[in-house]
């Protein structure tokens, strides 16, 4: 089997044990590469425990720069014995193994289809440290330094960003600095004659992106966009949510002489974080919380009764697999039903889906905006291949110019100029009503707060006429709400073909690699992001102007189809659905060999490129 | 019950406070309970501590769960924002409502299934945060909306109105907002209106996680032979550990009892309680001592109302925090959003 031979287009797998400090080692390996400005999208593969269990991260190094999970590994790094079958099996014929030989391994343990590389880890740095703890840190340090060298990257890029990690800590730089030399030198010396097929090579496509996880970025657009209340309860993936928003809040709004411009409170659970959320967006203050799928479940009978009452409040869902644990360490598109029609009775909500840690970040910034003005539970569905990885995106960006949309709220002076007050009426045909904080005015604009049972004044009322009223008053306010909410975003292919693929949220960088991969193949197709529910009506027209459209989801059950179908009367033998949801992120090669595949089952035949449909 | 409008007139002479208000705009919508509830009683007594103490209606804002009790802030303070929250939930409602606005006076009013039996965990965590709120709990000791089953602080033994005996252990509330870090706990009887304003009063006094839990006799379904809950019962079995007097800076307020000695009891905001103690051997700004005295006379039967526990050094949440004086809800893009140059720097950093 010949070498895989590849520059700047190779998957690294690293698989470690947990808690065994690989994870700021794998973080400094990925992004020394991005300061050699060749992208690349790294991914954590973790169990639900904290020391012991395997883990792993993938690197997929790209120059063109396509961000989804590839799928298939060229270099392994097996620095665990529990899971080396399975990860030796892993790797792509003609691949690399990279693994510590200081004991013996038998034969049968290695492939003959690969090139296995050996070093003495072990005995490297248990002839260097005395201390246990040590050894085991500056292992992950050692393989840095040995696999920098292997694949010929830039010395200094690790050497500068290890710098930077422990700028002002100089006890720790040193040891440092002095283990990835170790390792380098060792590589040098002993497994670069002849240097391996892979290689990382100086580019320039990484230009001013940023890398960044999802997580901290929704946290940071809850600074920016004013939440002033966060209450949460920790569940995985979404816990960093929170901790991030804690950490910028230190930094952008903690003052020693005057007090903290937030609060933030740890709730006893689901049920109390969003209740406190509830309480602040009935006060006028803007609140969030971040949560998954469990504590979906645990918020819905809250969530239901900010519907009825009009009340705003943010709900960051970070996705995952099921309940309980095991799936839950992985990601999933799994909540979209569960969020759009949180609740009993007839309730419907506003759904977010960024693509990335920028889109996080302007989602849930946006959200506190479209909370206030549509005064409704909104949700940012994220997910954890969003959320709990860094990626490589678009700086953030912020105009000073931009102000908070509070929504229609009337003031003391309004109250004082005779301006009729009903908190359930609606006076501008959109569906929404005009409130009022507590405490505005000695004798106008009080009103009892209640779910269903009450008129278009608040007052209490069980009349049918009055219920109705309401609701259809809220079905209105769904409508202005899809004009207000991040519109679809459509990419046309060269020319004009009858297939459509709709996608949404961390399923976008694999689809735009999948789409590059069709049309290798000559397949065409025009795809449209959806970015929310409700369904703009250029989501009804996309499907309508296709003769075959695909769905693209990472659940199971294609639950956007089924909302797509259910919302805007779509037949349903019009949505195929193409469906990944092992708890892996999605892949382009998943993506292309289903959307192919189909439809050469459909005998569509696939265009020249010259040629029009 | 009754369907028939309140009045809005009132009689031109009708006293007015220091505020300007009289008594009536401290009122609500009629009540919809039964005639003779004890919980309308306790209403009665929100209105007047109210009005005694000059406090603006609308700065008061009313929060409540689910069940008879939490209908009741519509018959109180009408023109002050109220919101009837989710059954056994309003402690976090409450608590995200303080934290966007600390100007206003937070009350909860809650019953015993919403507090004791579905929302015992925020009863619990609202005590223990010390959210600054005067918490009435309107302790019937059974579901009466839902007609007449056992609540969690039904006495074991009693007997219901269809002769059913209660064999669970009763929840004690004051003993477990005492254990769960409450700062000022009380128990009042909404037939004896004398000693539940002048709490009530103390409870808005003070800057902390204030509760009192209030007897209050269901008429319609735990008011018989029997019940532990009962007018009959409560006044027969009532201990009374003191009554407080008066509030000093507040008009004087007198309570008909017995000659007694009197503590004072400063408070954060510089008011002192006076405290006529009834019983020489309860000091109320002991917590220990506070759990033991309830425990020894609830082994007895006897049901004792009073001040119980008052922490003159307590802290909010708010102080917890370190939340500044300014209403979050009042801040605003300058306060609260760091700018693009911060985001500039943060994107560099992210390199």
């Amino acid at each position: 089997m010949k070498p895989i031979a590849a520059v700047n287009d190779f998957v690294v797998k690293f698989a470690n044990v947990n808690g065994s400090g690989s994870a700021s080692a794998n973080e400094l390996f990925a992004r020394a590469i991005l300061r050699m400005g060749v992208p690349v999208s790294p991914r954590n593969i973790f169990p639900s425990n904290i020391q012991g269990l395997p883990t792993w991260y993938e690197v997929r190094v790209n120059e063109r720069g396509w961000l989804g999970r590839r799928g298939g590994v060229d270099l392994m790094v097996a620095m665990n014995p529990q899971t080396w079958d399975a990860d030796i099996a892993e790797i792509e014929p003609g691949g690399y193994l990279f693994y510590d030989n200081s004991k013996p391994l038998p034969s049968s343990k290695f492939r003959e289809d690969i090139t296995v590389i050996g070093m003495p880890l072990t005995q490297i740095c248990n002839s260097t440290y005395s201390d246990p703890r040590q050894r085991q840190l500056f292992k992950n340090i050692i393989y840095l330094g040995a696999l920098s060298m292997l694949l010929g990257m830039e010395q200094e890029a690790v050497a500068q960003l290890i710098g930077e990690q422990y700028k002002g800590k100089e006890k720790l730089l040193q040891p440092n600095l002095h283990a990835l030399g170790l390792g380098r030198d060792y590589a040098e010396a002993h497994l670069t004659h002849p240097p391996i097929g892979l290689r990382v090579r100086r580019a320039d496509n990484v230009g001013d992106r940023i890398f960044v996880d999802g997580n901290s970025a929704a946290a940071l657009g809850c600074v920016y966009g004013g939440a002033t209340v966060c209450a949460w309860y920790p569940i995985t993936p979404s816990s960093s949510v929170a901790e991030a928003f804690q950490k910028y809040c230190g930094k952008y709004r903690a003052d020693e002489a005057e007090g903290n411009r937030y609060a933030i409170i740890q709730a006893e659970d689901e049920l109390a974080s969003i209740g406190m959320c509830v309480g602040a967006g009935w006060n006028g203050a803007r609140a969030f919380t971040a949560t998954s799928g469990p504590g979906i479940s645990l918020m819905t009978e809250f969530i239901g009764l900010a519907y009825f009452a009009e009340i705003p409040v943010t709900i960051i869902d970070v996705q995952r697999g099921g309940p309980s644990t095991g799936m839950p360490t992985r990601t999933q598109q799994a909540d979209v039903i569960a969020c759009a029609y949180a609740s009993h009775g007839d309730t419907k909500h506003v759904l977010l889906l960024p693509e990335d840690p920028k889109e996080c970040f302007e989602h849930a910034a946006a959200a506190l905006d479209l909370a206030d003005r549509l005064q409704t539970p909104v949700f940012v569905l994220t997910d954890l291949d969003i959320g709990m990885n860094q990626r490589l995106c678009e700086p953030l960006q912020w105009d000073d110019a931009r102000t908070y949309d509070r929504g229609k709220v009337m003031t003391r002076e309004m109250l004082d100029a005779g301006t009729t007050f009903g908190r359930y009426l609606d006076v501008d045909g959109d569906g929404i009503p005009y409130r009022t904080y507590p405490g505005t005015h000695p004798s106008k604009g009080g009103y009892f707060t209640r779910g269903t049972t009450k008129n278009a004044y608040a007052s209490y009322s069980e009349a049918g006429a009055d219920y109705t009223y309401n609701v259809q008053r809220l079905l209105r306010k769904l409508e202005t709400a899809k004009q207000l909410v991040p519109q679809p975003v459509v990419r046309h292919a060269a020319h004009r073909t009858k297939v459509g693929v709709l996608y949404y949220g961390s399923t976008a960088p694999a689809m735009a690699e999948a789409v590059a991969e069709l049309e290798e193949g000559s397949i065409l197709i025009d795809t449209m992001r959806l970015r929310a529910f409700p369904f703009p009506d250029s989501v009804a027209d996309f499907i309508q102007d296709h003769e075959q459209v695909f769905i693209v989801e990472q659940n199971r059950d294609g639950q956007m189809r089924t909302l797509l179908v259910n919302e805007l009367g779509i037949d349903p033998a019009r949505l195929m659905a193409i469906l990944h949801y092992d708890g892996t992120p999605i892949t382009a090669r998943y993506i292309t060999a289903e959307i192919g595949e189909r439809i050469r089952a459909m005998n569509i035949e696939p265009l020249r490129k010259d040629k029009v449909a | 019950m009754t369907y028939i409008a309140k009045p809005k007139l009132h009689h031109p002479t009708l006293p007015r406070n220091q505020v300007g208000f009289t008594r009536r705009d401290y009122e609500g919508r009629i009540s919809t309970l039964c005639a003779g509830c004890g919980h309308d009683s306790i209403s009665a007594a929100i209105i007047q501590a109210c009005w005694e103490m000059d406090i603006e209606p609308h700065r008061v804002a009313k929060l409540s769960g689910i069940g008879c009790s939490s209908k009741t802030p519509d018959y109180f303070l009408g023109n002050s924002h109220g919101f009837n929250t989710v059954h056994g939930r309003m402690p976090s409602v409450l608590t995200g409502a303080n934290l966007a606005n600390r100007d206003l006076l937070y009350l909860g009013v809650s019953g015993d299934g919403d507090s004791a039996s579905i929302g015992l965990g925020q009863f619990a965590h609202g005590m223990r945060r010390g959210v600054n709120m005067v918490y009435v709990l309107e302790n019937n000791g059974v579901y009466g909306l839902t007609k007449g089953q056992f609540s969690a602080t039904a006495d074991e033994g009693s007997r219901s109105k269809r002769g059913v005996v209660n064999m669970d252990a009763p929840i004690d509330t004051v003993s477990l907002a005492l254990i769960m870090g409450a700062t000022f706990v009380a128990r009042g009887f909404s037939g004896d209106k004398g000693q539940l304003v002048p709490l009530i009063k103390a409870a808005i006094n003070h800057r902390g996680a204030a509760f009192i839990d209030v007897i209050s006799p269901c008429v319609a379904f735990n008011n018989h032979a029997g019940s532990t809950k009962s007018y009959d019962y409560v006044r027969e079995h009532n201990d009374a550990v003191n009554r407080i007097d008066f509030i000093a800076l507040r008009p004087e307020v007198t309570a008909d009892t017995g000659v007694a000695e009197v503590v004072e009891i400063e408070q954060h905001d510089g008011t002192v309680l006076h405290l006529r103690r009834i019983d020489p051997d309860h000091d109320p700004t002991d917590k220990i001592a506070a759990m033991n005295y309830v425990q020894r006379h609830q082994a007895k039967g006897e049901i004792v109302t009073g001040l119980l526990y008052a922490d003159p050094h307590a802290r909010d949440l708010h102080e917890h925090l370190s939340t500044v004086q300014r209403p979050l809800n009042q801040l605003g893009e300058s306060e609260l959003c760091p700018g693009a140059a911060a985001l500039a720097r943060f994107n560099a950093s992210l390199r």
